[in-house]
């Protein structure tokens, strides 16, 4: 499936692989791990959950997207959920393209609009307690939005 | 009757991941108010709502049958 939320550690060639094709000549992948230190905050350990059914779909929303600005792309998107220590893989986008250039910004959209659009949520087990985090911004997201410039730091 | 369901914080704060209310007829933000007198929900006003898993604006109708879903700002990635 290119677009998946994932229980399990998640196998980041079997997402590079969905987007292998003949046209490409570039594929880019993107990791996005799991931080210990946030502004000097010792995180243990996150613990993601998503509304599975409509995360597939806003996944899939971002796939068409893509498709629909940068000509020939092909992506896969997959997002783990539950416990997850720190290092574990919480997400891989793999993006194709003919050129490097649109491969590698196409890529960069599908994260953002993974923190705007997509239902996951990330609950922080810090030493001193734990709680659900709002997006990074402290804004509310804009379903239909793009992502602008301030949005692209986090 | 329609199904509510909450995410994250605010199912922490329900107690719960859902209820079942009969909701037809209610825009969302007439429903948000609702559900946040009836059970005491003070973080309702910050979510985002979805009508069977699509983003819905306030004033959009809910429907006999709908599922409805309160989304906090969400923090994948």
């Amino acid at each position: 499936m290119k677009f998946e939320i994932a229980k399990e550690p998640i196998n980041i060639q079997s997402v590079i692989d969905q987007v292998i094709q003949r046209e490409a000549g570039a594929i880019t992948t993107f990791i996005g791990t799991v931080r210990e230190l946030t502004h000097g905050k010792k995180t243990l350990y996150l613990v993601y959950e998503a509304y599975e059914s409509m995360a597939v779909k806003k996944l899939e929303q971002i796939g068409t997207e893509i498709q629909e600005r940068w000509s020939g792309a092909d992506v896969a998107i997959t997002h783990r959920v539950g416990k997850l220590d720190i290092t574990d893989v919480a997400v891989v986008i793999a993006v194709s393209t003919p050129h490097r250039a649109d491969a590698y910004e196409a890529n960069r959209y599908a994260i953002e609009r993974i923190k705007e659009i997509v239902p996951i949520w990330k609950k922080e087990q810090w030493e001193d307690g734990q709680e659900w985090i709002g997006n990074q911004l402290e804004t509310v997201a804009y379903p239909k939005g793009e992502p602008e410039a301030k949005d692209l730091d986090e | 009757m329609n199904k509510l369901l909450f995410f994250a914080h605010l199912k922490d704060e329900a107690g719960k991941e859902s209820i079942t209310i009969d909701a037809a007829g209610k825009n969302v933000a007439e429903l948000k108010a609702f559900v946040a007198e009836q059970h005491g929900m003070t973080k309702l006003d910050s979510a985002m709502t979805a009508i069977n898993e699509e983003f819905a604006e306030d004033s959009d109708i809910i429907q006999e049958g709908d599922t409805i879903a309160f989304i906090p700002p969400v923090s994948g990635g």
